[in-house]
């Protein structure tokens, strides 16, 4: 017995260290970003914030380039979510039934796109052929369908018991009618789940901008991080602007910047971590 | 007269029977025939000098061109090698993680802390590239970032990191761990969980301990999952993903830090070259194609687990 209760306590210090190698990271961001500019500079900042402000999260805020692609970031998303949540379910529903023609090959042609696919350029090429470059549609279609997704719908759709759907055969509906007012409701999980993964998707979406936006006022939240994080672009009016002995800590700034773009993530994470786990296990099942 | 034989419903019929549900299929089809199969066929501009103006149809042929020039490029070599490496590295450390990870989290007794633990794990899988190349590229940063503070308060010297080719695969694979090794143990705790109760009991009654039981009940519980990821994985090698070395290299450390989908990007979409970037990548796209058949084969081989 002495044994295991070793490995237990061992055990439970090894998960307290990915806990901790997890959480410090964000926990350090958020110390940094929030103290005052001479304790950063020392070096004194390890956990907790000290000299407590939020100077930097005004800098970020009042920043236009930051307001422009959060704002743009959230028309992506929501409009992008919806496209693809639609799209989505109802191919999945119609994959769903085995008596649609063609139905096999139909699940050939998305399969194989996973193990092949055109690659950067020509995908390039077609976007830029239909017109999209520098317009919303660039970050919404062509990430429109996930074959994951795709095939976890697909296979809780098929979980659904036919003599529901039955039911509403003899009330006179249609297969679109059937899937508008039966199976809709009852997959209300399903749902949520996929569409906060194509939400999170397209929020930290980074390639389509990249490859399709070249204006900058159509930038997204994860493009104008990277100038300002990694790229070093850092508003100097912004910086001048307070001026004096305020001197600006570029780090505290960045942490910031990171902080404010990734605070929506870290709110719906707890929704998304309730639905999330089943929606994978749901897809885990061979279908 | 011949009794009439029952007849298949005819193609026409079935269409026909099927009408809604084809109609509700179109977007998702004209979806992959334009951002899938569209590109597919795209990759004919390799054997072309295309041509933005001229277009597919107007651009001349030019058969193997790019490809030969790929080949004799002093670049091809480095560019497999380091493609090869980063991918290879990320496997070997990245796909036990989970698998240890999801075995300590099935030794813990304690269903709140092991909830626990697995709601920070995963979080970390939802930030986005962007956020974490950000956090690296601070936290290593030879002045002010967090790790050459504490070396310093330790007496060694600051190291530039993100500056040394020497580092750079160490980096790529740590963080890629950091991010996603929680998220992946979610598929092994589902495949613990459909392993019967009664085998641990009856191993129990023989006396084996807890070391024994997951050796010979818990892994090979384990062992179709794991095989399934791997051979995906090991298909997978090849496509390192672009976005993050995109983001962490840089021209010191292009030695060992660009691989294909960074030299496809900086040849097609920078330069122009589309071509030549399309010739890459297609070659580099029929090897990952050949090295996913290949896995599959040699596990349908061994385990007869595979996935087709």
């Amino acid at each position: 017995m002495r044994n295991i209760s070793i490995f237990q306590t061992v055990n439970t210090l090894i998960l307290l260290c990915v806990v901790v190698a997890t959480l410090y990271p964000f926990l350090y961001m958020i110390a940094v970003s929030l103290s005052g500019n001479l304790y950063v500079l020392r070096g004194e900042v390890w956990l907790w914030p000290k000299g407590f402000n939020l100077a930097m999260y005004e800098l970020v805020l009042n920043d236009p380039r930051i307001s422009t692609a959060y704002l743009n970031t959230i028309i992506y998303t929501v409009v992008g979510t919806a496209v693809a949540l639609t799209v989505t379910s109802i191919g999945a529903y119609s994959l769903s039934k085995r008596e649609m023609v063609g139905n096999q090959f139909f699940t050939l042609l998305i399969v194989f796109t996973m193990f092949f696919s055109g690659g950067m350029i020509p995908t390039f090429l077609v976007v830029r052929s239909l017109g999209f470059m520098d317009t919303l549609w660039a970050m919404v279609v062509p990430g429109a369908v996930s074959t994951w997704n795709l095939i976890i719908m697909r296979t809780f759709f098929r979980g659904i018991p036919a003599e529901l759907e039955e039911s509403g055969r003899i009330d006179g509906l249609n297969d679109f009618g059937i899937f508008l007012r039966i199976v809709l409701p009852l997959s209300k999980a399903v749902l949520a789940t996929i569409g906060l993964f194509y939400a999170v998707g397209i929020w930290n979406n980074f390639y389509q901008a990249l490859l399709y936006l070249r204006d900058s006022d159509r930038f997204p939240l994860q493009v104008v991080l990277r100038n300002i994080v990694l790229a070093g672009q850092i508003n100097n009016s912004n910086v001048t602007s307070i001026g004096g002995d305020n001197l600006i800590i570029e780090e505290s700034l960045k942490f910031a910047t990171i902080m404010v773009s990734t605070l929506p993530i870290l709110l719906v994470y707890p929704f998304l971590q309730k639905y999330f786990v089943k929606g994978v296990m749901i897809g885990s099942v061979k279908g | 007269m011949h009794p009439s034989k029952p007849l298949r419903p005819s193609f026409l019929y079935r269409v026909k029977k099927s009408k809604v549900l084809l109609l509700m299929f179109l977007p998702c089809l004209l979806y992959y025939l334009i951002f899938k199969y569209a590109p597919m066929f795209g990759v004919a501009i390799s054997f072309q000098d295309y041509n933005l103006f001229k277009g597919i149809w107007e651009s001349k042929w030019v058969g193997f061109k790019y490809y030969q020039l790929f080949f004799e490029n002093p670049d091809f070599f480095i560019l497999i090698r380091n493609t090869f490496l980063l991918g290879f590295y990320n496997l070997v450390f990245g796909f036990p993680a989970p698998i240890i990870l999801a075995l300590l989290l099935n030794e813990v007794t304690r269903n709140v802390f092991k909830r626990f633990v697995q709601t920070v794990s995963y979080l970390p899988h939802f930030i986005s590239t962007v956020v974490v190349a950000g956090m690296v590229t601070m936290f290593l940063s030879p002045s002010s970032g967090i790790v050459n503070q504490l070396m310093k308060w330790i007496g060694l010297e600051p190291i530039n990191f993100l500056m040394n080719p020497s580092y750079f695969r160490t980096i790529y694979v740590a963080s890629d761990i950091w991010q996603h090794v929680g998220w992946e143990t979610i598929i092994y705790l589902a495949a613990l969980t459909s392993i019967d109760p009664q085998l641990y009991e009856a191993a129990k009654m023989d006396g084996a301990n807890r070391w024994q039981q997951t050796l010979s009940i818990t892994l090979p519980g384990m062992a179709p999952t794991i095989i399934i990821l791997l051979i995906l994985n090991v298909g997978r090698v090849l496509e390192v993903g672009f976005e993050k070395v995109f983001l962490l290299y840089n021209p010191a450390t292009y030695e060992t830090a660009d691989v294909i989908g960074t030299y496809v990007y900086r040849t097609g979409i920078i330069s122009g070259n589309y071509s030549y970037a399309t010739a890459i990548d297609l070659f580099m796209g029929i090897i990952s194609l050949v090295l996913i058949y290949g896995a599959n084969l040699v596990s349908r081989k061994i385990s007869e687990t595979s996935l087709w």
